[in-house]
């Protein structure tokens, strides 16, 4: 049991490590010096306690996310597009927070439901298809992101544009005040910890973590959760034990879309009080990284995520200290896929030799 | 010229846990049929995929014609003149005929593949050996007897001087193998080389010049067909005598399942059916003639298009799995590995399978752990499981053990009536025994059961009544007292009907 | 109305749209017949596409941006092939980290050698090839497509390479028994999907657009996966489905003139690729062990 812990925490680990080394390869091709360049990555992220603000503010959408990925992974589908479900969950909530004005009691509530039920419809729209015709989720996710990245494109440079911008970007009317979740920073230095008012860490990271506890329990504890992982495992014998795998796919599509449309609240009701467009910026994409890199277990997430928020915040700092493109940090997040990916695969198979012996 | 054209010299093979082949030597004349018998597990497989090529041993030599030589892949084998027709057959369903036989060998002419010489060299081979398929025909519309002999010309057709059979009587009835023995014997008056591998005593006997006998990875005989007896087989085979299980006769009790016309195109045509309580009723048919459809049907997978099926006088045609299982009904699926188990759940998990959903394991939506474990160490208990816990991956639980584990599950809530689907099918001698003594005594306390099984033996010892289908319909209910196998096969084969 | 829109021009227009995705398509035959899911091909084409610029932009010559193009596939391919064959890890994840990292390392590139984030400098098409005594023209790579499309179904199903590849994808432990290297089968199409999808990449950026943009193929690498489903796995067929394809999308660029928002104009080729995909379902059939890791 412990070796299979050890083994299942080295496996990430060493991966990452693999994956900075391609980095610092690259680095030097291109005549820098990788340590400098790590250093600064590091520096402005890990060192500083405005730096870990931003880091798990950067985090914050990617738990939801990688979450939104884990589950549907856990139910046997690649949910690969939380980064639509993502678009329609951030604007529905944006369209409710400027529609009713409303107290934070409630209206915080209810920013976080629509975002969820518009998240999980869209999502349901592939797990429909799947269900009901077999049509392969992939492309359509995929398929579904380009289209609710035109969708929120129209809706927010016509009917919700916000009258008299200027900004280049298109974005809605800032939100009521009821729908906006307060940053931490009053809390934190009533604690004694000096982050200063400039951070966007906002509350929204307390309810990423609390929706690690649910979706763990949700997974571990309950029915709903056994039937999840039966059909995720096996759809057949799911079958033959009276769950209807139709059912399956359809709820867990609406509950990883779900999770999806909650990675966009950060945004909406946390940071900017508006709809930005085009704000999420692959977010939906890293959850499929952070997921895999966690081991789709909610504490592998919150880590995971927390090390790809570090990356977002350094690459900012590598653009104006180095001359290493940010894009880098792109490059190795994919690499870090890989390479997990692949180290997942050899201790499956080191783990399955293992138990066989112990017979 | 060496004594024996094939011989391999202290072959040994571990797997993860077991030692699959210990030392073992064989000899192989030329020209002679040479069976290798021994139980599922007893090494036969790994052996010939070992002369094959397709694993290499991690220890020992193979002579060919007195040369050491190194079969590293299967080219190199089939180069040598070494042919092999898989248990499982090799071959590319949608593909035709000929592109199976030619596939790896191909003849082309300015690149593109020369498909009028491949089918004339293929017609004359054909006739040369008394074989006959038809060649332009897809792969995936033969039947399993014409796939064998698909198999049996791709060996000739790549020269093979040593043929290597892996248990090819498995799924076919007793016509389809007094065909194949006239075929085995055709080709040893033409100079072949076969070596024959099976469980099947019988068969065995009536084919063999010589027969070597395995077990748990080692020779433990060798003798001559003509001097070898049945009894000396077995107890070599096993290292004990076996009994086989005896029917305790039974009064024939109310009636519990019923099948009205039941139809499903394209398979299912027309059947009708009934189930007493308290009987084994065999459910016996080549492969492809409706069985899986009408199971799954019973079992509330498929919905059948019209008929009507009546369990305890009430319509259950339209119902799903769950309610089945509800109203007092157990399956036991034929593939124990995709459909019956969830292999990466536990062997708790995997217990609750079907019931998950219910009072005690489930309250109000979260699931009772405790209760799971404990009834899971119950279960694990009475039906003799072995397994380090209840919270191993079933995935790492021998054969015998996972099938234990689906019948515990489906035994313990006392069902009136067991659909049965080759409960035995790929388990060694002991694992075998221990199922049927418990299919056995649950019919003694008046369960009802449904028992399909490609096995004859199996269906004929077992059963109280044999139900045979052919082509979608019920075309006797035979009683297995009153007939031998040669009977069944004729109605398995259609010829017969009632 | 109609036949403003309905007309030979259209047809052409078509038919230059359905290129990149024929190419790409194909590519997609050849892997998927010996049995590995390539979505990859989404990351292959852009790679391609910024291969063809950045060839182009040292040489001043297309042909030997073309190349480029190709080979910049190829390499991507060739950590697919590596990762889901060698390695076997899904293929779906193989090629969505690969889509990633495409996009990352165009951007990341672009910025090294262009000095600009966004997009490259403008750079010269290929010469169109003139038909002997008339006027008309065409592109050297739809030749190039129609050869492709040609060769491909013959060597599919007519020779001894396409008929081991598809017994790969249909049932690799046979092809193993009869000594076929399913290794290596699986490898060489994953690898000639490479060059074909970084072919289709090359014609967006080199006869489209002049210019790469990031990002810039859009999803034509999943649509041209959908027009290989619709094709049933088949050169022929899946050119066909391309070019319906690409007809929707000449349609779509005749459409923005009607007064419709141009983001629902834009979401035209994505709705029909999900009703080309549920249409087909049940009627396609996709080779028995695509997708599947093939393990001795």
């Amino acid at each position: 049991m412990i070796r299979r812990i050890l083994i299942n925490i080295l496996a990430p680990f060493l991966a990452v490590l693999l994956a900075f080394s391609v980095g610092a390869i690259v680095i030097y091709i291109l005549g820098e010096n990788p340590l400098f360049v790590y250093k600064i990555l590091l520096i402005n992220s890990v060192t500083k306690v405005d730096g870990w603000g931003y880091v798990l503010f950067n985090a914050t959408p990617l738990i939801f996310s990688g979450l939104a990925v884990a589950l549907a992974f856990k139910g046997g589908l690649f949910n690969i597009g939380v980064e639509g479900q993502i678009y329609i969950g951030a604007f529905a909530c944006a369209w409710f927070g400027i529609t009713f004005n409303v107290r934070p009691l409630i209206g915080i509530p209810m920013g976080l439901l629509f975002a969820m039920i518009f998240g999980g419809l869209w999502g349901v729209i592939a797990g429909y298809l799947k269900a009901r015709f077999g049509a392969h989720e992939v492309i359509n996710t995929i398929m579904l992101n380009f289209i609710a990245i035109a969708l929120t494109n129209y809706l927010v440079n016509n009917p919700f544009k916000e009258p008299g911008q200027i900004n280049p970007i298109p974005q809605t009317k800032e939100l009521f005040s009821g729908f906006i979740i307060p940053r931490v920073y009053p809390l934190l230095n009533k604690l004694g910890i000096n982050l200063s008012p400039s951070v966007p860490l906002n509350y929204t990271f307390f309810i990423s973590i609390l929706f690690c506890v649910i979706v763990w329990y949700l997974l571990e504890r309950t029915r709903w959760g056994y039937e999840i992982k039966a059909v995720g495992l096996n759809p057949k014998a799911s079958r033959y034990g009276g769950i209807n795998p139709n059912y399956i796919i359809i709820l867990v599509m609406f509950l990883s879309g779900a999770l999806g449309g909650l990675a966009g609240v950060n945004d909406v009701m946390g940071y900017r009080h508006r709809f930005l467009d085009g704000f999420s910026r692959g977010t939906g994409f890293t959850g499929i990284a952070v997921a895999l890199l966690g081991k789709n277990n909610p504490i592998g997430i919150v880590l995971a995520s927390i090390l790809f928020g570090i990356l977002d915040r350094g690459a900012l700092a590598m653009d104006v200290f180095t001359n290493t493109p940010r894009e880098l940090i792109r490059v190795i997040q994919a690499i870090i896929i890989i390479f997990v990916a692949i180290g997942n695969e050899l201790i499956f198979r080191l783990l399955q030799r293992l138990e066989r012996e112990g017979e | 010229m060496a004594e024996y054209v094939l011989e391999t010299r202290g072959i040994t093979k571990y797997f993860p846990g077991v030692l699959a082949n210990n030392n073992v030597d064989i000899k192989i004349r030329e020209g002679e049929i040479h069976s290798i018998i021994g139980e599922n597990g007893a090494g036969k497989t790994t052996l010939m995929n070992i002369i094959y090529g397709l694993i290499r041993p991690d220890r020992g030599e193979i002579f060919y014609k007195g040369r050491k030589v190194e079969i590293s892949n299967p080219s190199v084998a089939i180069k040598l003149g070494i042919g092999m027709v898989h248990q499982h057959f090799m071959l590319v369903p949608p593909f035709t005929v000929w592109e199976n036989i030619i596939l790896g060998k191909e003849v082309t002419r300015r690149g593109v593949l020369d498909k009028d010489s491949v089918c004339s060299e293929l017609e004359k081979l054909m006739k040369d050996y008394g074989l006959s398929v038809p060649l332009e025909e897809k792969v995936e519309d033969l039947s399993v007897g014409i796939c064998q002999k698909v198999e049996l010309i791709k060996l000739l057709y790549r020269g093979a001087e040593i043929l290597i059979l892996d248990e090819p009587t498995a799924l076919l009835v007793p016509q389809e193998v007094e065909e194949l023995f006239e075929i085995l014997n055709n080709l040893k008056r033409q100079g072949k080389t076969i070596i024959f591998i099976s469980h099947k005593l019988k068969e065995v006997l009536r084919i063999s010049d010589r027969i070597t006998v395995m077990r748990r990875g080692k020779v433990v005989g060798e003798l001559n067909g003509k001097d070898a007896e049945e009894e000396t087989l077995a107890r070599l085979m096993i290292g004990k005598t076996l009994e086989s299980p005896k029917l305790e006769s039974y009064e024939r009790g109310e009636e519990i399942l019923r099948l009205e016309g039941v139809k499903l195109s394209p398979r299912l045509r027309n059947i009708n059916l009934t189930l007493y309580k308290g009987e084994i009723l065999g459910l016996a048919g080549i492969e492809g003639n409706g069985q899986r459809e009408l199971l799954e049907i019973i079992t509330g997978l498929l919905t059948p298009e019209g008929g009507k099926i009546f369990y305890k006088n009430r319509e259950v045609q339209r119902l799903d799995p769950r309610i089945l299982r509800e109203i007092g009904i157990g399956f036991i699926p034929e593939d124990r590995q995709r459909t019956g188990l969830i292999l990466d759940f536990t062997v708790a998990e995997n217990i609750i399978l079907g019931r998950h959903y219910r009072e005690p394991y489930t309250v109000r939506g979260k699931l009772n752990l405790p209760v799971i474990k404990k009834t899971a160490n119950d279960i694990v208990k009475a039906y003799d499981i072995r397994t380090s816990s209840v919270d191993k991956y079933v995935r790492f639980l021998s054969g015998g053990n996972q099938q234990k584990v689906i019948l515990g599950r489906e035994l313990y809530s006392n069902p009136e009536l067991l659909i049965a689907s080759q409960p035995t099918r790929g388990l060694d001698i002991g694992a075998t025994e221990m199922i049927h003594k418990l299919l056995l005594s649950a019919r003694k306390k008046g369960m009802s059961i449904l028992l399909h099984s490609s096995d004859l033996d199996e269906i004929m010892t077992l059963s109280d009544r044999i139900a045979v289908i052919y082509n979608g319909e019920i075309v006797g209910i035979l009683s297995p007292r009153e007939i031998d196998e040669t009977i069944l096969g004729l109605y398995m084969t259609g010829v017969r009907k009632d | 109305m109609i036949g403003g829109i309905l007309s030979l021009e259209l047809l052409i227009s078509a038919l230059r749209m359905s290129v990149p995705l024929t190419f790409a398509s194909l590519g997609g035959v050849f892997s998927e017949r010996g049995g590995v899911v390539n979505i990859a091909l989404e990351g292959i084409m852009l790679v391609g596409a910024f291969g063809a610029v950045v060839g182009t932009y040292f040489t001043n010559n297309p042909w030997i941006g073309l190349l480029t193009a190709m080979s910049f596939g190829f390499l991507i391919a060739f950590i697919h092939a590596v990762v889901s064959i060698t390695f076997r890890i899904n293929q779906i994840i193989s090629g969505t980290a690969l889509n990633i990292m495409s996009a990352g390392l165009t951007t990341f590139l672009s910025r090294l050698i262009f000095k600009a984030a966004g997009s490259s400098p403008h750079i010269e098409g290929m010469v169109q090839w003139r038909f002997p005594g008339t006027n008309w023209q065409i592109s050297p790579l739809i030749v190039i497509m129609f050869t492709v499309i040609i060769i491909s179904q013959v060597v599919i199903f007519k020779t001894r390479y396409g008929l081991r590849l598809r017994a790969c994808g249909e049932n690799p432990y046979a092809a193993d028994s009869l000594g076929v290297n399913v290794i290596m089968m699986r490898y060489s199409g994953v690898l000639i999907s490479g060059i074909l999808g970084g072919l289709g990449g090359a014609f967006l950026s080199l006869e489209h657009a002049r210019v790469f943009v990031e990002g810039m193929t859009t999803g034509r690498g999943y649509i041209a996966l959908a027009g290989m489903i619709f094709g049933r796995w088949t050169p022929l067929g899946s050119f066909s489905a391309c070019f319906l394809f690409g007809l929707a999308e000449a349609l779509r660029m005749r459409l923005e003139g009607f007064g419709i928002p141009t983001q629902f104009i834009q979401m035209i080729p994505y709705i029909v690729t999900m009703c080309v995909l549920i249409g087909v379902v049940g009627r396609a059939v996709a080779p028995a062990y695509d997708g599947i890791p093939f393990e001795k």
